[in-house]
This record gives C-alpha cells, sequence and structure tokens, in this order.
C-alpha cells in the first residue's frame, strides 16, 4: 500500500470540498474493493475520505412511491430489508447471488456501483491496462479473456463490471441520486456506467466533485415474476461468467412488459430496448424468449477463451425468461428444482 | 505516485508518513486506546499490536475468510482499516470461550473434528457465530451458501456443517424451553 492520509468527513458538504481539491483522494465507506486495490497498488490514493458517518444510512419511501436506499446501506441491508424482499425482490436475488456474507456486511450500495472490474490484467501492476494505465494496451484482448465482455468493448479495453446488485437495479431502471459543488443530480441507471469506448479509465459518469448519496427506485418493482439467474464456475462465492435480470408484467400467459439486463458480459450490466420490445405483447413461449435471446446477443463478439459466452448468455436469457414467466404456477417449482439441480451439483 | 523498476521515484512522496491516529476499540470486551496509522488494517492490529494471533492472516485479500472476526456482524478484518472503528466493539476467537469453557461452537468443531490443519478455524467459527446471530440460515445448504465465504483447503467442509448444524438445533432447542 501506498502512503496516504485520512480524513473523516462529518458532512456532505466537507466531503465534496474535501474531494473536489484534491484529484488523487478517494472515498472510502464499506472498502472491500478499494483496500484491496490499495493492497494491489492498483489504486494510489494521496488520501482517504472516509464517509462512513454521512446520513445516508436509511432505506425510505421516496416521493414517486419507491424506494429510496441510502447509499451507506449495506448489501446485506438491503437485501434482507422487508420492504426490499416484498416490492423488490429482483434486488435481494441479486445481491445475494454475489460475495460472501462478511463482504456484504460490509460492502455499501454506493461503493457497489463504484466497484472496478475484476480484469485479472487490470489487477496486474506487471502487464499493460488501459484501465489502469491509460494508453498503454489491453492485455486481455490477446491475453487470457474467458472471463471477459462479448458486448461493447473497445479495442482498448474489454473488461466487464462486476456487480450483481447494479443488473437488477439496471432492468429495474433505479436512478442514481448524487451531489456535488453545482448541487444535486439524479443520474438514469442506464447513463451512470459508461462503456469503455477510448477512456476505459473512467468507469462511469459521475463527476470528480461529486458522492452519490441514494439509490431511487421506482414504484414498479416487478415482484411477481421475476429471476436473477448468475451462472459461474462454483456454486457460490465467484464473479457471474453471465448473469441474466428478467423482470416481467404478466398478463395471463402473455408478457405485457419486459425488462432484460445481463451481468458479465460488458463494461456495464446489458440492456437492449429492442430485445424488450420484441417480447411485450408476446405469448411466454420458448420460440419468443429464443427470439430475444438472439436479439440480445446479436452484436455479441467472443475474443477467443471467452466465446463460449454467447451461447452461454443466450440460454441463460430463455432460461431466466422461463423461470420469471411461469413464476406462481406448476413450472416455477420445475424450473427451480433444475435450476438448483444445474447450479449447485452434489 | 508510481515506483518505477529502476527504484525511481515519481510525484509527490511526503517525507514521513502521515501522523499516526488514537482510536478506541473495545476488544473482547476489553476497551484498548491505540495508535493507529491510516493504513494499519484490523487484522494487522489485532495480530501484531493485540497479540491476538488467533485471528489468521490467509489471502489478506477478503477471498479466504480466515481473518473473520465479529464487530457487530462477520466481517474481514483484512479489508477494515482500523483508523476507520474508533469506537467499534470487536470479538475474535481469543473472545468466545468464557474462562475454560469453550463456546458451544468450539466444543462442537473438537467433537465434529470440524478442523485438520487448523488454520481456517477461527475464521470458520467467528463466521459461524455471526451466522448464528443472523438467523437466516436453517438448513444445511443454506449453511453451506451462508458459509462460502469461508475456505478450508483441508475439505473439512461436511464436518464443519455438522458442527455449525447441531450448535443451531441445541441453542433453538433452548430457546424453545
Amino acid at each position: 500500500m501506498n502512503n496516504f492520509s485520512y480524513t473523516r468527513a462529518g458532512d456532505v458538504a466537507t466531503a465534496v470540498s474535501e474531494i473536489a481539491r484534491d484529484n488523487e483522494a478517494k472515498f472510502i465507506a464499506g472498502g472491500t474493493n478499494l483496500i484491496d486495490l490499495m493492497k494491489e497498488n492498483v489504486a494510489r490514493p494521496s488520501r482517504l475520505i472516509d464517509i462512513t458517518r454521512l446520513p445516508f444510512d436509511k432505506i425510505e419511501e421516496n416521493e414517486d412511491g419507491g424506494l429510496r436506499i441510502g447509499a451507506l446501506v449495506t448489501n446485506t441491508d438491503v437485501a434482507y430489508d422487508e420492504q426490499v424482499e416484498k416490492r423488490y425482490p429482483l434486488i435481494s436475488e441479486a445481491i445475494l447471488a454475489g460475495a460472501s456474507q462478511q463482504l456484504r456486511n460490509m460492502a455499501t450500495t454506493g461503493g457497489n456501483l463504484m466497484q472496478r472490474t475484476r480484469c485479472y490484467y487490470f489487477y496486474d501492476t506487471a502487464t499493460p491496462c488501459n484501465k489502469r494505465e491509460p494508453g498503454t494496451a489491453c492485455s486481455a484482448i490477446n491475453g487470457f479473456n474467458r472471463i471477459h465482455a462479448i458486448l461493447g468493448a473497445s479495442e482498448h479495453c474489454i473488461a466487464t463490471h462486476p456487480s450483481d446488485m447494479c443488473v437488477a437495479l439496471a432492468a429495474l431502471e433505479a436512478a442514481v441520486r448524487v451531489t456535488g459543488k453545482d448541487g444535486d443530480r439524479a443520474i438514469p441507471f442506464a447513463e451512470f456506467h459508461r462503456l469503455p469506448g477510448a477512456a476505459p479509465q473512467t468507469d462511469t459518469n459521475l463527476r470528480a466533485d461529486e458522492i452519490i448519496t441514494a439509490v431511487d427506485l421506482p414504484a414498479k418493482g416487478f415482484a411477481e415474476n421475476y429471476t436473477y439467474l448468475k451462472v459461474r464456475d462454483r456454486a457460490s462465492y465467484a464473479f457471474a461468467l453471465v448473469s441474466v435480470a428478467a423482470a416481467l408484467e404478466m398478463d395471463g400467459s402473455a408478457i405485457k412488459e419486459a425488462r432484460l439486463a445481463l451481468g458479465g458480459v460488458a463494461h456495464k450490466p446489458w440492456r437492449d430496448a429492442e430485445a424488450e420490445a420484441m417480447l411485450n405483447g408476446k405469448e411466454a413461449s420458448k420460440e419468443n424468449f429464443q427470439k430475444a435471446a438472439e436479439a440480445i446477443l446479436r452484436d455479441a463478439k467472443g475474443f477467443g477463451h471467452n466465446d463460449f459466452k454467447i451461447e452461454l448468455a443466450k440460454r441463460a436469457v430463455v432460461r431466466a425468461l422461463r423461470q420469471a414467466s411461469a413464476m406462481g404456477e406448476m413450472g416455477k417449482r420445475y424450473d427451480d428444482k433444475l435450476h438448483r439441480t444445474a447450479d449447485k451439483p452434489r | 505516485m508510481n515506483n518505477k523498476s529502476d527504484g525511481e521515484i515519481v510525484g509527490k512522496v511526503p517525507t514521513s508518513g502521515p501522523a499516526k491516529r488514537s482510536i478506541t476499540l473495545k476488544v473482547n470486551g476489553v476497551e484498548k486506546r491505540l495508535e493507529v496509522a491510516p493504513w494499519t488494517t484490523l487484522l494487522d492490529l489485532l495480530r501484531e499490536y493485540l497479540d491476538l494471533t488467533g485471528t489468521k492472516k490467509g489471502c489478506d485479500h477478503g477471498q479466504c475468510g480466515a481473518c473473520t472476526v465479529v464487530e457487530g456482524r462477520r466481517v474481514n478484518s483484512c479489508l477494515t482499516l482500523a483508523i476507520m472503528k474508533d469506537g467499534a466493539e470487536v470479538v475474535t476467537i481469543e473472545g468466545l470461550a468464557e474462562g475454560d469453557a469453550l463456546h458451544p461452537l468450539q466444543q462442537a468443531f473438537i467433537e465434529h473434528d470440524a478442523f485438520q490443519c487448523g488454520y481456517c478455524t477461527p475464521g470458520q467459527i467467528c463466521s459461524a457465530v455471526g451466522l448464528m446471530n443472523e438467523g437466516r440460515a436453517k438448513t444445511a445448504d443454506e449453511i453451506r451458501e451462508l458459509m462460502s465465504g469461508n475456505i478450508c483447503r483441508c475439505g473439512a467442509y461436511p464436518n464443519i456443517i455438522a458442527a455449525v448444524q447441531e450448535v443451531m438445533r441445541a441453542s433453538a432447542g433452548r430457546a424453545k424451553r
């Protein structure tokens, strides 16, 4: 770890002014990702601004009939919150699919949004990486890229965003509330994270002087028909190779509204309006699910080791949609059983 | 600050480290006043400054769970900066027994032969204490899932599950009475 100084922010205004006057400073809350990166010499902040005593630790009703999750609410407290479990079970399911209970007890909502990729080259300071050292190279494109992106990548970076929670938040169209020197704003979830393009060092559209204060969940939680399906190398405590958040509003056996977000496949949770529109007003059938899966992966490109993800993602989309649409029916139990058997071999 | 390979140091390097800061920490029920540098982790503080070496350093990256302690809830002490925990209460493996009477989980780990090399055991037991406080796991599957942050390279998992289950059953029985 490098030498750094430590300040504890007593209020939001201080936190904002402290971060604005030092572009090598970083906020710290749960620290589960940042301290790890500091130990690896990937993050070398000049100072840490401890924000854990700021008043962002509550889950409250927001003015639109949804919920406002404070940026400092831990992953555990969100996942097990009674209102979240009841109204947004997709979020609980996604959070509990990620990390370990120890990490979820520490990690915060805001920090989950700000976590960095787990690309091995990003972590390995002996190799070039455009995200870590802009202008060097992407070692993954011609290297080991089994865990890397198949959608939205660029010649500069093929890293993926590692979060599970963010995939659910993308599907539910949450908004990220931030405050900075120019005041407050709400960033639609789809615009919070960015694609790598020519500037992979920048993960999000958060400005340098801004702090996340909360995540707003819209009133519509898709609590009846939803699935978070995560495919990974071991049954628990591993990052997604591919994950799917599927949220459906059903009208009998027809789909009124579909939301689909993919994790583990791109630099941000992947949504596709065209694929979702193909499902709206259609019967919940395997053929229609298959078409949507083909649509959402239509521009997918593998880099060798991760070619398998394209077919894997298609199948995961179909299965997630089957599970989500069949909830409350016989099919749900059947699919759940299938899911368990397939994901947790013993 | 970049430390170039030839030893040349680029960027602004403070001539001396930032000042240590005084914090108060209650460890296993005893209040301690400590001077800590910003980068001292709770794990290093416990082991190097307080000689509580029961808590183990495994991966030092939050991946293995050997450093698990209970700070209200179970956490990875290797990813916790001590300076941020001013005023906190921490329970380590050394704080579980009451005198010579082992904690039920410690006793059950012995009876079920739930370890071989023993290196992960303090973390496993502290994690299981947290698991029981949370009250979310009922079945063996749920215990496995919620204990997945503790790796045992000897592979003692079946016996660890059995030990945890036994203590859970016993405490559920006590609660009913």
